[in-house]
């Protein structure tokens, strides 16, 4: 090197300074996760009722101590046995008889259902075109957020009756009409963390280096916005389960005698006044599982998210 | 130093320029920015030319062209003679790496040192993962680090360590150029040194040239054989680094150098007539780009651009040192 340094004199100064590298310390951001995760009572609780929800589905035909769809016209309305009704029908019987915990049991099957397969098909399309809006910008930013706005204007309530007045009400055409209505969101919230992502240098080292465009998206972008997915799927899936209720309790969803839990409100709602637990049981448990899956998704961001980190 | 010899220059920059059409609200219409405007370079195995300017003036973008992450809109770019448009992205990624500024965005916080280094390696599908494994550790040592950090990840690691992660990425394929992107300027004072002795090394072992970007004049003169000075996308003037700091001809340079702040508070904040505007780069000003802020400008600066003079190693471009006739030269 030529001449002194004659600017700074720190450069001098600094360079004896050459000390050993201190120490790797620190915890992995595996561990960490993990133990954010265990510190987090929302979370946990939410994990805890979906878990069991899940298995209480998964498992209907062995803990359901009726057949949903058996009607008993002779033990109609029967009350709960907190109401002074029978251990042979604990939550009791609705008006033709069924029983109420076992038709409960079915009915977590089609929410849960409804909200993971709306939920699947919205992410995947949503995180499609979100990603690409994000990723390339210009005009395909430009075509995905013209899509994301005409998709905004619609009412989905009204174009899902159109729908289903049109096709008529089933299992699967309720889960196609929520999946091809509630992916505004997952683009929105994935463009605007690839845009953000995509300016990191890392995203720019690893296209210096080669990576083909899909080897940058999938292996340094994607895994540094799944977080955020995974919260927009536990928003989307309370959504989808939600809005499953209001279209069977409007009789333009699932169609009877299947056991849904909006249809089950809908059947019980002539008789609210006199037997008010009809509506209150499958109201109360739909609020258990949506605040249950909204609380798993607030504590995911909560765990997740990069201002949490130190 | 690098003499003028006859093998061919390992980057060579002919003409190059690029220009984005900025558009100003929606229904404005499309203006030309010229960020490099008009730039040749050349650079011979084991320089380091260290590039100089305000932020905005086309260093980064620069940067990006020669990575091959940008394509010039005219002019072309040599490695050892050949164009780039005409390798693809992959092989040129083997002959040119980049070091960035900031070592907390430029490493994947999600993925391991291992992962990290290697993936060059893993990209261009280079040895299996066993000889990846060893060619990380090699490098690791290379760059000072413990084989021991392979399993940890960006979080757990400071600034000056992250920084020696990006520079063992960026030598594992043995590139032949390395553009460094101000590596030093997010760091600690005590760690810049260390980054830029090991910078200073590394070139002497593996005979690496290195394109230093940089605003701190200081950190230029350290390490640079030469020093190319940007302004409003284009290079006023280019020199050998110890003919640039002793006899600054530009009046930009001059007020660069001027600029930069002594430890001693005494002397209170230098007068450069710089101002502190920054022209604006859709609109240059006529003539030379930098009357409007130049200390010794002359009547015919807000005309006439200036051309091009050399004077051994050293050229500039000013009127000052032009013909002086002030015609453009033929």
């Amino acid at each position: 090197m030529p001449g002194s340094i004659r600017v700074f004199g720190w450069l001098e100064m600094a360079r004896t300074a050459d000390t050993l590298l201190e120490d790797i310390q620190g915890p992995t951001p595996g561990q960490m996760l993990r133990k954010r995760i265990f510190g987090h009572q929302g979370l946990l609780f939410g994990v805890a009722v979906l878990g069991l929800l899940l298995l209480v589905a998964i498992f209907a035909p062995l803990l359901a101590p009726h057949d949903p769809y058996a009607q008993d016209l002779l033990a109609r309305m029967q009350p709960p046995v907190f109401l002074g009704g029978s251990w042979e029908h604990p939550l009791g019987t609705d008006h033709l008889g069924r029983d109420y915990l076992s038709r409960l049991i079915y009915g977590a099957r089609i929410s849960l259902l409804i909200g993971g397969f709306a939920a699947l098909i919205s992410g995947l399309i949503g995180t499609a075109m979100g990603v690409a809006a994000g990723y390339f910008g210009g005009r395909v930013d430009m075509a995905v957020t013209f899509l994301i706005n005409v998709r905004l204007a619609m009412p989905v309530v009204l174009v899902a009756l159109a729908i289903v007045a049109v096709f008529g009400g089933s299992l699967q055409v309720v889960i196609l009409v929520l999946g091809f209505l509630l992916w505004d969101r997952f683009a929105v919230v994935m463009r605007s963390s690839t845009l953000q992502v995509r300016s990191r240098e890392y995203v720019t080292a690893a296209q210096a280096i080669g990576c083909s465009t899909s080897r940058v998206i999938l292996s340094e972008i994607m895994p540094n916005i799944v977080n955020n997915l995974i919260v927009v799927v536990t928003l989307e899936m309370a959504h989808a389960i939600l809005l499953e209720a209001a279209l069977s309790f409007l009789g333009l969803g699932v169609q009877p005698p299947t056991p849904s839990w909006g249809l089950m409100v809908s059947e019980g709602k002539q008789m609210m006044l006199f037997e008010p637990w009809l509506v209150a049981i499958p109201g109360i448990t739909l609020f258990v599982l949506v605040l249950a899956i909204n609380l798993l998704g607030d504590g995911l961001r909560d765990v997740t998210a990069p201002e949490n980190r130190s | 130093m690098s003499e003028g010899n006859a093998s061919p220059p390992v980057l060579e920059l002919r003409n190059v320029s690029k220009t984005y059409q900025i558009k100003q609200g929606m229904f404005g219409e499309r203006k030309p920015l010229k960020a490099v405007n008009d730039v040749s370079l050349s650079l011979q195995r084991g320089d380091v030319l260290g590039l100089v300017g305000e932020s905005g003036c086309g260093k980064s973008t620069l940067a990006k062209i020669l990575l091959g992450l940008e394509a010039p809109t005219s002019g072309e770019v040599l490695v050892d003679g050949e164009p780039i448009g005409a390798q693809n992205r992959r092989l040129l990624a083997r002959r040119i790496q980049p070091i960035f500024q900031d070592p907390y965005s430029s490493l994947n916080p999600r993925k391991s040192i291992r992962d990290i280094i290697s993936l060059p390696l893993r990209v261009h599908g280079i040895g299996d993962s066993a000889s990846q494994d060893k060619a990380v550790r090699e490098i690791l040592d290379v760059v000072g680090l413990p084989s021991r950090v392979m399993n940890s990840y960006p979080s757990q690691m400071s600034g000056g360590q992250r920084q020696r992660v990006a520079i063992a990425r960026a030598l594992i394929m043995k590139p032949e150029v390395v553009v460094c992107d101000e590596p030093t300027s997010a760091l600690d004072v005590s760690v810049q040194s260390q980054i830029l002795n090991l910078l200073g090394e590394l070139r002497r072992e593996f005979g690496l040239t290195y394109l230093f970007i940089s605003h701190n004049l200081a950190v230029v003169e350290h390490l640079a054989t030469r020093v190319a000075v940007m302004y409003l996308g284009r290079i006023v003037e280019e020199a050998p680094v110890g003919a640039l700091f002793d006899e600054p001809r530009h009046p930009y340079t001059e007020a660069l150098l001027a600029s930069v702040l002594t430890p001693e508070p005494d002397l209170g904040v230098p007068d450069t007539h710089l101002g502190a505007t920054y022209p604006n780069p859709i609109e240059p000003p006529t003539g030379c780009h930098f009357h409007p802020r130049c200390a010794r400008v002359m009547e015919r600066c807000k005309g006439v651009a200036p051309q091009i003079t050399c004077d051994g190693e050293h050229s500039v471009e000013c009127h000052l040192y032009g013909r002086e006739s002030g015609q453009a030269v033929a």
